[in-house]
């Protein structure tokens, strides 16, 4: 307690800058999440390998644009494509055929598909560090230096959530995902095909990982263990959340980001996800069904 | 009785193993056979609570706290393993109540169980990173050395001790599981597996039975990690703590099959056989082709087998205990 308190008193503008940088990486985390939380909610299968399908996207979007000079936008929009195809593959492959498994089964299927494209891309392209070099600038505001890189990437994630969310407010099919998280049986009665519902959401959940992709890589580098950096924070904040709760991840997703920034700058990166990983587990006692879920 | 006489018959054959003329290839088929004898009680004490529907991702976190506790005591204070073994347990049995009693008091249970299981892990994983004075980081920590053989330290350059020790200790897990199997216990906790509430209006004290269980299981995962450490006289954060190794226990456990007695130990010898076999044909000219294939490999066994190797291979030749043992929701 006393760095933080230290912290606080001798340089409180690094801690505003932590906290600020926080609030950054919270929109892109807040992304991820709502993929995840997406199939989490509609499928009720946990894919394990959400953050990777993402990295190779990453990947994706380096080799475009880094080896072979295509414009960062197109080389994003490629690596949305891959998301979504990525995620039908996901769906098709793993998921259907053991749709009716045990769960733990489903969630091993996928945990085997991580080891698989991990050790796939350390394979195919060692373990380097790979990052897209782009000349943005860093700006001063209130003598807290902020990276560009990362306001923009906040900024487009923050539309991609409110055009997510028009998608599911706004859209048939949209409303039929909505209607499938909240009770499975039911909607099959009404006359809607759940294997639809199954396959635009896989597809939804594997671009929100793309675009997510897309943000990450002006931020960060890509190696192989990328996934399993952000892989079991993305689920904490999307179960945090509460299941089918939009505005629940995407306000956990501040939380925790928070507590890594803060954490890392008052102790170390790995005290500050133990405190986030510490108050997942005490938040969920506390609150099982995620912060905003109405006390039974 | 002919049951019995292939059991005796493997035993004995496991015993005199040594005796068998290998050249150079000894040293390396004992170092295979006491992993998977280390392992394979691991997941047997996984597949105690997993077999009622607690599947825990975070096994990783007794196997760390296990390990490091016999290592520090030993590296620091000189304290020998076979006490510090005493505390390895109980420092696991407690982090595993810390987690489990709200948990059950709670009602957490299902994917969500397996989530703060999860991040328990992690903790425990980055922690002994943070701690890197003390721990060495991810750099990891080697035991003292304390002479070629001493009984004192556990430490044993003669991988014969080793091959005995573990392969006792692998026995002990199996009677652990099938006295587990036998008593009033399994009973309950299956009944509790199926549906808590009303295991619980049949007056099973539901949060005894899971505590119990789970303190069983952790502090049996607690000792294995310090058999572990104590073989490879090296402790590192991410071979015995976190997301990776909870899993591969939970991937073993699963392909053999939870529900058998046998299910942890042939699916443990499996993919452990199966990543030493890749590991010598790829060898350092291909990195990660080994894992790839293990991957790929998981994923097919998951799909196609989907109650285990052993389960399914069991459920071929005998009809008397159908499906309702095989798919059984978590």
């Amino acid at each position: 307690m006393s760095n933080l308190v230290d912290l606080v008193v001798n340089n409180p503008l690094l801690l505003a800058e932590a906290a600020l940088n926080g609030l950054l990486l919270g929109g892109v985390l807040a992304l991820l999440a709502l993929g995840l939380n997406l199939i989490f909610g509609v499928l009720d299968v946990v894919w394990i390998v959400y953050v990777d399908l993402s990295m190779l996207c990453m990947y994706l979007i380096y080799f475009t644009v880094q080896v072979y000079g295509w414009p960062l936008l197109l080389g994003a929009l490629a690596g949305i494509a891959l998301g979504v195809v990525l995620g039908l593959a996901v769906h098709l492959l793993i998921i259907t055929p053991i749709l009716n498994s045990p769960p733990v089964n489903q969630l091993l299927a996928t945990g085997g598909l991580l080891f698989f494209i991990q050790s796939l891309a350390t394979f195919l392209w060692t373990t380097d560090h790979r990052t897209v070099r782009l000349s943005l600038p860093t700006i001063e505001f209130a003598g807290m230096f902020v990276s560009f890189a990362r306001l923009i990437a906040f900024a487009l994630a923050v539309l991609v959530m409110i055009g997510l969310y028009l998608f599911l407010t706004r859209t048939y099919i949209g409303t039929a995902i909505r209607a499938v998280s909240q009770d499975r049986g039911a909607m099959a009665l009404m006359g809607a095909n759940p294997q639809r519902v199954y396959l635009v959401t896989s597809a939804v959940g594997g671009m929100l990982a793309g675009v997510a992709a897309a943000l990450l890589i002006i931020q960060y580098s890509v190696h192989p263990f990328f996934g399993a950096a952000f892989g079991p924070i993305t689920f904490m904040i999307c179960v945090l959340g509460g299941l089918g709760n939009m505005v629940g991840a995407f306000v956990a997703s501040f939380i925790m980001s928070e507590i890594i920034a803060i954490g890392g700058v008052a102790w170390s990166t790995e005290m500050g996800y133990v405190i986030a990983f510490a108050l997942f587990i005490v938040l969920m006692f506390i609150r099982p069904g995620g912060i905003f879920a109405k006390r039974q | 009785m002919t049951k019995r006489a292939v059991a005796l018959a493997v035993l004995v054959a496991v015993a005199l193993l040594p005796f068998v003329p290998m050249g150079g290839m000894q040293q390396y088929v004992f170092h295979v056979v006491i992993q998977i004898f280390i392992w394979s009680f691991i997941g047997n004490a996984w597949s105690l609570m997993g077999r009622f529907g607690l599947v825990s991702l975070g096994h990783g976190a007794f196997l760390g706290v296990g390990a490091y506790t016999t290592t520090l005591l030993w590296n620091f204070y000189g304290l020998s393993p076979w006490l510090g073994m005493v505390a390895a347990v109980a420092a696991a049995v407690a982090v595993a109540l810390v987690v489990a009693y709200p948990c059950s008091r709670f009602g957490i249970v299902g994917h969500y169980f397996g989530l703060v299981t999860l991040a328990m892990g992690e903790v425990i994983r980055l922690l002994l990173i943070a701690e890197r004075d003390w721990t060495g980081g991810s750099l990891g920590l080697t035991l003292k050395a304390a002479g070629d053989a001493s009984f004192l330290a556990i430490q044993y350059t003669d991988k014969r001790v080793f091959f005995y020790g573990t392969f006792v200790v692998w026995l002990l897990g199996l009677w652990i599981w099938h006295r587990l199997d036998r008593s009033m216990a399994r009973a309950a906790m299956e009944a509790i597996g199926e549906d808590e509430t009303a295991a619980a209006s049949v007056g099973i004290h539901v949060s005894r039975f899971k505590l119990g269980i789970t303190a069983l299981s952790a502090a049996l995962t607690a000792l294995g990690g310090v058999l572990y450490a104590q073989y490879i006289a090296y402790v590192n954060p991410e071979t015995l703590a976190g997301v990776g190794v909870s899993l591969r226990i939970v991937f073993a456990v699963v392909l053999g099959g939870m529900y058998s007695l046998l299910g942890p130990t042939v699916g443990t010898a499996l993919t452990i056989s199966l990543s030493e076999y890749l590991r010598v044909k790829f060898g350092v000219h291909y990195i990660g082709m080994a894992e790839t294939i293990y991957g790929l490999l998981l994923v097919i066994f998951i799909i196609f087998l989907p109650s285990g190797i052993y389960g399914s291979l069991r459920g071929l030749f005998t009809r008397r205990r159908p499906q309702s043992v095989a798919v059984r929701p978590a």
